[in-house]
């Protein structure tokens, strides 16, 4: 049977860092259009979860897939490690993440930060990379920012930039590692909206997020982490509606 | 052309010290000094770089040899680091049959490797505390994006790691003019020891030396403004917009 490949699956995920095992065991499966957000208290491994499947973490367990192709791994001296370098180059360049703080090259303008990868990684033509990155920007509304650089942008100018510059990989997978975090409340708004675009028009999404607004509204699963492993996940309107852990009530409840 | 020749043997009219032959001396010690500093500080920093990065190694074999040569560098005086090459060379078995003698034998090339020498070893740990000053954030970036550690060296970490050290290095720059004095203490003809000559000649240290001193002060200006510029045109993005 030719069933269409799922862009990303992750299974039984573990990883610890020296005595503390922070992943104990977690898989996921983001179909094409999928909208998964990862929501959690700190240090119930969310994020590490997220950078394990762009391999910025290395697990120490688990298989991770792209397109069902498995990436190698070979055990080493210092612990486990891809098995070729290329393969996991290859991988990345189809996942893009975008970083809670923005994470922008500071030596180059943002014009310059967008057509970067795409130039350098994918072989793309410069003069066509330009032309993609100037109707990324408009579509994030920094068509006036292209030639300054991140520093003299603000947060949110830097977070949607950011955004364009994971467009511009045509990723078959976003990763999102808390982009509304380090923002200012008046300027989280800007970025959920154009985040909220991306999931409208099909774009297989990965979200870390404190935003239950968005977990609500936008996307197609929620996973609830506790302690590296899944407390509660569904569809989330079941799930933030009508939670059935005791934890997950009171990690949504009002805290104030 | 006329006029200007009328015009300065007018100002050398009187002066016993500032003649035609005696500024000759100084032109040729200023062009002796430009092309000794800039050589080497060229060629150090073609050493620097490489070394710079390999600097970061994870491989000790490869770290610590580097290590070593920046610490004994850095370590002993240059003028010491001077005569070790200068008075040592001689003593190289077989050096002197060897087709470097002729180069070696005059004074400006074993000059030119101390100050090469030293000046590669100050430059490769600015340039090494410039690339470990990297924003984790920005690799981070860099490697999500898929780039392998030798695209990212050469488009993320050394254009900013280059940019930061500009400032540091055009101290060094200053310091290898100033440093480039002691270069007369092997009888090298250069700006110093031209005034040295001068000073000896006609007993006036004042003049002999006031003037070189007046020499180095422009070329320390002119660097200055050089690396100004650069910074100006390379740190765009570390000034906010005003």
């Amino acid at each position: 049977m030719a069933a269409t490949p799922i862009p990303l699956e992750v299974r039984n995920i573990k990883k610890r860092f020296g005595e503390t095992e922070v992943l104990k065991g977690l898989s996921l499966k983001a179909h094409k259009g999928d909208v998964i957000t990862l929501i959690g208290a700190s240090g119930s491994g969310k994020s590490t979860f997220l950078r394990c499947m762009n391999l910025l973490e290395q697990p120490d367990e688990g298989d991770l897939l792209l397109h069902g192709e498995e990436i190698r791994f070979k055990q080493t001296r210092y612990g486990r490690e891809p098995a070729d370098w290329k393969q996991v180059v290859r991988m990345r360049a189809k996942l893009s993440m975008v970083f809670q703080s923005f994470n922008l090259w500071a030596h180059m303008t943002l014009l310059e930060n967008i057509i970067e990868a795409p130039v350098h990684v994918l072989g793309q033509p410069k003069k066509e990379a330009i032309e993609h990155a100037r109707a990324l920007l408009e579509r994030v509304g920094l068509t006036a920012r292209a030639d300054a650089y991140p520093a003299q942008m603000s947060g949110g100018q830097q977070q949607r930039g950011a955004i364009a510059r994971a467009l511009a990989m045509n990723p078959e997978v976003m990763l999102f590692d808390e982009p509304t975090s380090a923002l200012d409340p008046e300027l989280v708004g800007d970025v959920l909206k154009v985040m909220r675009d991306l999931a409208d028009e099909g774009r297989t999404m990965v979200v870390v997020t404190h935003e239950m607004g968005f977990a609500r509204d936008v996307s197609s699963q929620v996973i609830y982490l506790h302690q590296g492993l899944v407390e509660e996940a569904g569809h989330p309107k079941e799930v933030l509606n009508n939670p059935q852990s005791p934890r997950l009530k009171q990690f949504l409840a009002p805290k104030y | 052309m006329l006029d200007i020749s009328t015009w300065f043997n007018d100002i050398l009219a009187g002066n016993l010290i500032f003649t035609a032959q005696t500024l000759g001396y100084y032109w040729e010690g200023l062009v002796t000094t430009t092309q000794l500093v800039f050589l080497s500080l060229v060629i150090g920093l073609v050493m620097a770089v490489p070394l710079a990065v390999l600097r970061g190694s994870k491989h000790q074999w490869i770290r610590l040899p580097i290590y070593l040569y920046t610490y004994v560098f850095r370590g002993t005086p240059l003028l010491i680091q001077l005569y070790i090459i200068y008075y040592g060379v001689v003593f190289v078995d077989g050096i002197q049959e060897s087709f470097l003698w002729p180069l070696l034998r005059e004074a400006f090339y074993p000059a030119l490797i101390a100050f090469t020498l030293n000046t590669a070893a100050y430059t490769t740990e600015i340039f090494h505390g410039a690339i470990k000053a990297t924003a984790r954030g920005e690799i981070e970036a860099a490697r999500a994006y898929g780039m392998s550690q030798n695209l990212m060296m050469r488009r993320i970490i050394l254009p900013s790691a280059f940019r930061r050290a500009l400032p540091a290095y055009g101290n060094e720059v200053i310091f290898m003019l100033h440093a480039s004095a002691i270069a007369s203490v092997v009888t090298l003809m250069d700006l110093t020891g031209a005034a040295r000559f001068v000073y000896a000649r006609y007993y006036a240290p004042f003049e002999a030396f006031l003037f070189v001193a007046a020499i180095y002060l422009c070329l320390t200006f002119a660097i200055l403004y050089f690396f100004r510029f650069l910074e100006k045109k390379l740190l765009a993005h570390l000034r906010p917009l005003s």
